[in-house]
This record gives structure tokens, sequence and C-alpha cells, in this order.
């Protein structure tokens, strides 16, 4: 079928628009939302598979050709990313019923949460770059609505930062946008590449460069590199707990996506300066999450400072730009996107037991919360990279492309930062679940079986991911060869 | 949505608006129309016919252009959203991709020879969306103390 790569943005917004429709009725809005999600998972399995047979998909919508038209690009990079954004939405979907809250369900938080999918499914699949800038706000302003929703005083505080920032970023992306066109008079990003490429023959021009910074300034404020981070911190503190999975497991992975396509896609002449800055910005990126991960004592920060850690990480295998270092990024990428939600869901139960996320103040869950307890210790050790699971393969090839290219500082850092990290979220499993055992108010309360279910699942996929290894590899591998051979996504778009 | 407790009396204002709204909504009407060939289209169209609903909230009260009107603004957007996107479905049907557009000439009595094409029915979409989102967020925020 033509159409089966729309599928993937289609079928949440339909299903969205079809649940405003549906307001009071809770248990009919969760029938559908599950419905429509396990469909969305369905398509973008098969489109994985038909990428893996078939090579680049492209779609041109409205049948106008290629570089007249909006087109629609799913290689393997792509397709894969789709297929862990409906894994990752299905289960925050399905631990959303117990804890959101009636209150919340009542006011759109599922059509809110299938707008947002539209947005990151939309933005991973989108061959044309003004098109990516609207799908990138339909992500934000869904993200703005989950952020502020329910209205307590941090959500509200905390939704004025965020939104300032974005709003920022996004005039700058359409800046950078119209910077672009008016130097090469096209929006395709097939058609963008291969101008880019001609006008490069004779190393890149000054303007490009400087094109280049501008989008690597616009999706670092998205993906939160390391000056741009600052907003990150606070913002991502005041949602609740599935809302905060989606952010931290979707929303940054775009800003990262966009800057590896960008690079990979376009700037790939600028190895001088632009892949050299992003480098530098990487590291460093690298050096302030683990700096703060393992300064806090609060479960939720030391997370989210973990997701910068894990932007750096892939960001550096993306600047190295060979092909073992490509194949570690987009693994680690899956990876990352798969362990954050599941952490941050597990972090969310913790907060639901213990009704604080302090953690001089939890102590003894695993007497009474075992399966909690190993979950966590399981995720834990997948997130710094401990052989058997999904988070070592990954980090082995980014250092293993690293020293290739003779890189040492920033693969031995890469390296370095995995003990930090090991050593921040061991600091939560010791404090947390070690010690004297404690009751907590309200705990009885707390549906744990219900929202133990999707992070569980999560921590299984992680774990087969890892384990299975050898059987993913040739996908990611066929991820990394687009990546580092522009022409075959020309050739797919262009069809010349 | 006056708030005041002083009676005041719209003598004026008031039939004044009933004349003004529909030259309002009909001239959107007509905008709306006329995007295919002229300047003009779903957005501004619907804009328009949304600046109509705001007189009549400025010479009524809320109350009375609801029980006038009778429109759930959200669910109006949902119905503009749901028709923009079922008319790109409809390329399902003759597996070409999706918002592939269609027309053809139709001769109707009075107008005589048309062109009807499916682009207009996105447009339709638009139309609502933008009349539900204004009227939402104006009446919204006119509720709230």
């Amino acid at each position: 079928m033509t159409n089966l790569i729309i599928l993937p943005i289609l079928i949440p917004l339909l299903t969205g628009a079809i649940l405003i429709f549906l307001k009071n009725r809770i248990m009919a809005q969760r029938v559908v939302a599950t419905l429509s999600a396990i469909t969305t998972l369905i398509v973008s399995f098969l489109m994985v598979h038909k990428v893996r047979n078939d090579g680049i998909q492209s779609l041109n919508i409205s049948s106008w050709d290629a570089p007249f038209g909006i087109t629609l690009v799913s290689d393997m990079f792509s397709a894969i990313l789709v297929f862990t954004t409906s894994i990752v939405a299905l289960v925050c979907l399905v631990y959303s019923f117990k804890s959101i809250g009636v209150e919340r369900e009542k006011y759109y938080y599922y059509p809110v949460l299938n707008f947002l999918i539209v947005g990151i499914n939309g933005a991973f699949t989108t061959g044309d770059i003004f098109n990516l800038f609207v799908f990138f706000e339909v992500m934000l302003m869904s993200s703005y609505v989950l952020l502020v929703l329910g209205g307590t005083k941090i959500q509200l505080r905390e939704s004025i930062k965020y939104l300032l920032v974005n709003i920022i970023s996004s005039a700058l992306f359409v800046i950078a946008v119209a910077y672009l066109y008016s130097v090469v008079g096209t929006l395709n990003m097939a058609h963008i590449s291969a101008r880019i490429s001609e006008a490069s023959t004779n190393g890149m021009p000054g303007i490009l460069t400087v094109i280049a910074v501008l989008f690597l300034i616009v999706f670092g404020l998205k993906g939160a590199i390391f000056p741009l981070y600052f907003w990150m911190p606070g913002s991502y503190y005041a949602p609740p707990a599935p809302v905060l999975a989606l952010f931290g497991a979707l929303l940054t992975k775009v800003g990262v996506y966009s800057i590896t396509r960008t690079y990979t896609l376009f700037f790939y002449h600028d190895r001088d300066f632009a892949f050299q800055l992003l480098s530098i910005l990487a590291i460093l990126s690298v050096l302030v999450g683990v700096i703060g991960a393992i300064a806090y004592w609060d479960v939720k920060k030391i997370i989210i400072y973990n997701i910068i850690v894990a932007v750096g990480v892939i960001l550096y295998g993306v600047s190295v730009m060979n092909h073992t270092a490509l194949t570690g990024s987009v693994y680690y990428l899956i990876h990352d996107m798969l362990i954050k939600a599941a952490l941050f869901l597990l972090v969310g139960v913790i907060i639901a037991i213990t009704g604080t996320s302090n953690l001089k103040n939890i102590s003894g869950l695993i007497t009474r919360y075992p399966g909690l307890g190993w979950t966590f210790f399981i995720a834990a050790l997948a997130l710094a990279g401990i052989p058997p699971l999904s988070g070592f393969v990954g980090k082995l090839l980014i250092v293993q492309g690293g020293l290739e290219v003779e890189s040492y500082i920033g693969a031995v850092l890469v390296l370095m930062s995995s003990l930090l990290v090991l050593f921040s979220i061991m600091k939560i499993f010791i404090n947390g679940f070690w010690g004297e055992d404690r009751t907590y108010e309200g705990e009885e309360k707390a549906p744990v079986k219900w929202l133990l279910i999707s992070p569980v699942i999560l921590v299984v996929i992680s774990a087969l991911y890892g384990i299975g290894s050898e059987s993913f590899l040739p996908y990611i591998s066929q991820a990394a060869e687009t990546l580092l051979d522009p022409s075959i996504y020309i050739e797919a778009v262009l069809k010349e | 949505m006056k708030k005041t407790h002083v009676k005041t009396n719209d003598v004026i204002f008031q039939p004044v608006t009933k004349v003004v709204a529909f030259i309002i909504i009909i001239y959107s009407l007509h905008l709306f129309f006329s995007g295919h060939y002229t300047p003009g289209g779903g957005f501004i169209g619907g804009l328009m016919t949304a600046a109509a609903f705001v007189l009549l909230l400025l010479a009524f009260d809320v109350k009375t252009v609801e029980k006038t009107l009778n429109v759930d603004y959200i669910k109006m957007t949902a119905t503009g959203l749901l028709i923009a996107v079922l008319t790109g479905l409809g390329s399902f049907f003759y597996n070409v991709p999706f918002l592939t557009q269609t027309f053809s000439y139709v001769d109707i009595p009075l107008l005589g020879k048309t062109a009807l094409a499916t682009a207009v029915l996105f447009d339709l979409g638009v139309y609502l969306v933008v009349i539900g989102v204004t009227m939402t967020i104006i009446q919204t925020i006119g509720e709230t103390e």
C-alpha cells in the first residue's frame, strides 16, 4: 500500500480528533486510545520490515513530485525510531490509567497525548525541513499542554520557562530555515543535501557553516546539549510520572535525531569546524550531566541529568561519523529511549509509594516491594552499560569508533562517564531500597501492581535488545549506512 | 460578556449588531469560497465568522449567544479536524498518495458550470477549526472570573 508510511502519523491524529468527542466517557477514551496505540505499533513494525526488505520508502504527499511537494521519507533510522516511539507511547498510556487521575483524564489528556505522538512520529518521518518545523510545533504545543495540565503551582511556573525557551528556539528555527532557503533555494531535505554538496566542491562556504551552527543551537535547545540544557532540569521536574517518561524518552531524542539528520545529510562536508564543535559540546554535555547526576539527592533530578549524559554520548558518536560510531549512536539512542522511559516510570512508582522524591526520606523498599527493587536494579545496570544488557553494545561501538579516529580524550571520557552514571543510579538503589524498612503515608492506596506492568515490559524489551543484539545489529547497521552515505537517501527521494 | 451591575440600554447597538453580524457572516462565506482563485480561504473566512460571533458577544451576553447559536466549539474544532483528515483519507481508496486532490466540472442549475474540488472540503475543515478555536479561547477567557 502506498500510504503505509503515513499511518503512524495519521492513526494518532484521527484518534486524537475522535477522543475529543468522548470527553466525559473515560473508559471509552482508554479503550480507543489503547486500540489505536496497538495499531500504530503494528503498523510501525510492518514499516521497519518494509524498509529492511525494499530499502528507503518515500511518499510524495498529494502526488507532487519530490523537490516540489512535501515528501515523507522513512529510512531505517526513522523507521526504528518510530517503532520505539510506539512502544514507549503504548506503555506510558497503560501506566496513565491508574496514575494520572480522573480530573486530568477528563480534560483532554488522551487526545493531547495522541497529538504529541503525531508530532514525534511526524518529525521522525518527514523529508522536508519546514515540515520538520511544523511537526516540532505540533509536538511542542502538545507538550506545553501536558506539562501544564492539572494546574499545580510548580507546573505553572515551569511551563512559563519551558514555553519561553521553546518559543525562542522555534523562532530561531524559522530564521535558520529562512537562511538556508535563501542560500540553497529549496526545502526538500534530499534536494538541500544535493545543492549543498554542489556548493561545497571546494570546501564548505562560510555561510553554510554559520547555518550549521545555527541548526546546532536550535536543535541543541530542544535536545538539551551542554550550554543549552539549562531549562530542562526544572521543566522536567514538574509534570506527573507518565508525562515525564514521555518527555524524557522522546522529546529530547527528537532534537538528537534532528542534529544527526541535518549533520549527516547536509553539513557532512564541514568536518573541520561544525563537527569539531559538535564533538566538544557533546563531551561537555556528558561532563555536565554526570556532575548533575551525582550531585543531587532527588530521584527525579538524578534521572533527568542522566538524559543530558545520554544526549552527549549519542552526539559524540555522531560527531565521530564513521560506521562503527554511527551504529553505536543509533543503537544507544534506541536503548536510551527504552530505558529512560522505564526509569522514569519506576521513579513514578517509588514516588507513588513514598509520596516524596527526596532520597533521604526513602529506605528499605526492597523488603516489601522486591519486584520493584529488582526491576530497578536491572534497569540501572542497563543504563550504565553492564555487558549482557542493552547499554553495553552501543557504548562499546561509540568508544571503539572514537578510538578508530584517534579521538582518545572523547572516547575515554565517554567510558569514564559510565562509572559515574552507575554511581548516581546505584545511589538511588542502595539508599532507597536497602536499609531500614519504613512505612509511608498512603502507600496502601498506590496501585503498585498495575503501575509496575509498564516498566517491567520496557525492562524486558531492553534486556532482550541487549542479549539479542546480534539479531538487531543488521537493522541498526543499515540505518548507519544511510546516515554515512547521503547519496542513498538522495536517490531514494529524488529518484534520479 | 457584560459584567456591569448598572443596567444600560443598548437600544442602538443591539439592532445594528443584528443586521451587521449577518453582513459579516455573508462576507466571510464569500471569502471562504473565493479562496481558490482570489485572496481568501478557510483561515480568513473562519476568523471573520468568529468576528461576527464576537460582535454578538459584545452586544448581548454570553448566555444569550450560547442559547441562540447552541454550538459546542470544542466539538466544532474536532469536527473540523476530522473533516480535514478524512478528506485526505479518501486517497486511500484510490491508492494514490495521501491528500491527493481531485476536481470535476459539474453543471449546477442556476450557477452553471462550476468546478468542484476536494480541496474545498479540506478548507471547510480549516474553517471550522479556526472558528472553534477562536470562540473557545474568547468564551473561556470571558467566563473565568
